[in-house]
């Protein structure tokens, strides 16, 4: 006998419309109860240009509606919690739970912003310990933890060697950038009024140090590096690097994106680092919510104190903390309050669940990035072949003579189970595959991934079109990218 | 591939020089490494500009790259259809798709750039380099 209804399953993988589309007259969210204070005319009292009746188009739902809505979007994600998830420079790393746990004690959820110091010192010890813990990994000498996010945090480093330069006379008109470097770097160059010139990468995949030489001179203000680089090789040379800026008055940021390959190993501060940012939610572990809270805490050398972003964390005579807001030399407020508090206390959950024992991570993450390279080596084409960091950068030269570049290879892991890696980048590296594995993957869950590769540069060679036109099991197959973006419609419309 | 009336850069942009006119362009190498244009920011009218200096980007799929002047220059003429067509980089690169129109201001510097020979050379090894 036929079923007379359609399993349930059925349902939740429908294409699930917009909210916009669900919306039907008089549906509603919620009910107020009735009004127990006197009625108050909001034309007469906000004025009547303020006031309104109600949003053209705005959605009438229920809230069964809205949560059924959310969830089924949720089941069409891909997370770490699901399976690995190797986006190289990106540092996917699994969010311990103990996090979560912390951050949702009702002390720490409940604390309001406003609270006055006094009253709020739990939770600025918790910030400071976390500064002190920052400090102590990086090898600096001041912090703030404001910046919400990594972008943010390169700004206000270079903000603060303008501000720096410029106190001692000249701001420079230079800033130096490898061309391995993440785009974010010359646009923060460039946002805070410098021109970039751009740095060649030598043989190795480092900095071409020579380069370096004929390029500073007295009008570079930093050159911003990534250590260890996008290609995931460190740079040697740093010291060599800082000492050449230093003789010529110029300083050096460090882009701390990949400092879960230096972290409890070596510090940036003992190098020549005079500025760097760090992403909390790359080395420690905090999630990394689709542009939601993040945090970009940055480190300076002591000269750069007197410049971090007001206000500033101090520690009492009497042991008690307290905001310093008089900073004459600051370059300002970056963000509301003192950056993304929650982050920041998952950020110390981390570090004390792990102590000095987060060496074992950097040393688990670089040894997995090697076990990959070694595993693939054959497989793929390693532009670069010497032991990587964090991080291994392929080339897909081999795939290319059967017509198949890196995006299609990536496009071929979906159906795999895994996340694909960063395509195309780093740009020195043409058709490149980024892998980035971190220390939460286990053995079992590497070879898996390196059966995947391994099975797809097969099919690659056998079967081109299979690959070329893969995704064949995600719930959609390849998007129209270079229409999204030639011709993107960026909202909803009614038919 | 590349025109004999044309000369090139390391950056790969190519130039070409009618009176005191240089016409801008990068070239079919540059087009197929980038992958498909989506979006092309020009300078404005009347911009100078030294040569090697920047004088916009071309955005892909994949990534934004700069624009590079072969020369120094005084901005004349944008190719403003590129706006609402870029995918014509990647299809006439060395024709329609030209950039820039300006005033060569040194025009002694087209001396130093690759003639078509040196730069279909130069590709080569290029090509070579990446593995292909």
């Amino acid at each position: 006998m036929a079923p007379t209804n359609s399993p349930v399953a059925r349902n939740v993988s429908l294409g699930e419309r917009l909210l916009f589309e669900k919306s039907a007259p008089g549906k509603r969210g919620m009910e107020l109860p009735p009004l127990d204070v006197p009625s108050v005319d909001v034309a007469h009292a906000l004025g009547a240009e303020n006031a309104r009746d109600g949003v053209d188009g705005f959605p009438e739902v229920s809230e069964i509606e809205v949560i059924r809505h959310f969830t089924r979007l949720s089941t069409w994600n891909y997370a770490i919690d699901l399976g690995m998830y190797p986006l190289g420079s990106c540092t996917m790393k699994y969010n311990p739970r103990v996090n979560e746990f912390v951050a949702r004690l009702e002390g720490l959820a409940t604390e309001h912003p406003l609270q006055p110091a006094e009253l709020s010192q739990g939770c600025l010890r918790i910030l400071r310990t976390l500064e002190l813990f920052l400090l102590e990994v990086t090898g600096m000498d001041a912090i703030t933890l404001q910046p919400c996010a990594g972008a943010q945090g390169e700004y206000a480093g270079i903000a603060m060697i303008r501000a720096y330069l410029a106190s001692r006379g000249n701001p420079r008109k230079k800033v130096l950038v490898p061309d391995s470097a993440h785009g974010t770097n010359p646009a923060t160059a460039v946002t805070a009024g410098y021109e970039v010139r751009n740095i060649r990468s030598d043989s190795t995949g480092r900095i071409d140090i020579g380069h370096l030489a004929e390029c500073v001179d007295e009008d570079v203000a930093a050159l911003m590096v990534t250590n260890p680089n996008t290609l995931g090789i460190f740079e040697r040379d740093i010291a060599e690097a800082a000492e050449l800026l230093h003789a010529r008055g110029a300083l050096l940021y460090m882009d701390g994106a990949n400092m879960n390959a230096l972290a409890g190993v070596a510090r940036p501060g003992d190098f020549g680092v005079d500025v760097m940012h760090m992403n909390l939610h790359k080395t420690f572990s905090t999630p990394h919510g689709g542009g939601g809270p993040g945090a970009g805490p940055v480190a300076v050398e002591k000269r750069l104190e007197p410049f971090l972003p007001t206000p500033v964390l101090v520690e009492k005579p009497d042991g008690r903390l307290g905001w310093d807001r008089n900073r004459p030399k600051s370059i300002g407020r970056l963000r509301a309050f003192y950056g993304n508090f929650g982050v920041l206390v998952r950020a110390l959950a981390y570090a004390l669940a792990y102590g000095p024992g987060m060496v074992e991570a950097t040393r688990d993450a670089v040894l997995n990035a090697n076990y990959i390279r070694k595993k693939l080596e054959g497989v793929y084409d390693l532009p670069y072949e010497q032991p990587c960091m964090h991080e291994v950068v392929f080339s897909d030269a081999r795939q290319k003579k059967h017509g198949v570049n890196t995006m299609d290879i990536a496009k071929r892991l979906i159906d795999y189970g895994f996340h694909p890696y960063t395509t195309a980048f780093p740009l020195i590296v043409p058709g490149a595959l980024m892998i980035e594995p971190t220390e939460s993957e286990s053995r079992e869950e590497l070879d898996r991934f390196v059966e995947a590769m391994r099975s797809i540069a097969a099919e690659a060679a056998e079967n081109p079109e299979l690959v070329k036109s893969a995704p064949h099991s995600a719930r959609i197959g390849r998007l129209d990218e270079v229409g999204a973006a030639r011709k993107p419609v960026l909202r909803w419309k009614p038919q | 591939m590349y025109p004999a009336n044309y000369k090139y850069s390391q950056e790969h942009e190519w130039v070409t020089l009618e009176g005191q006119t240089a016409t801008i362009g990068i070239t079919d190498y540059a087009q197929h490494s980038l992958g498909d244009v989506v979006f092309v920011e020009l300078p404005k009218l009347g911009a100078k500009f030294s040569a090697g200096q920047t004088i916009g980007t071309v955005e892909s799929v994949k990534a934004v790259s700069e624009i590079y002047s072969p020369v120094s220059l005084e901005v004349t003429e944008v190719n403003t259809a590129l706006a609402n067509t870029p995918e014509k980089i990647n299809q006439d690169p060395h024709g329609a798709a030209w950039l820039v129109k300006g005033r060569a201001t040194n025009p002694g510097e087209l001396a130093k750039l690759m003639d078509a020979k040196a730069y279909e050379a130069y590709v080569a090894e290029k090509e070579k380099e990446a593995g292909a």
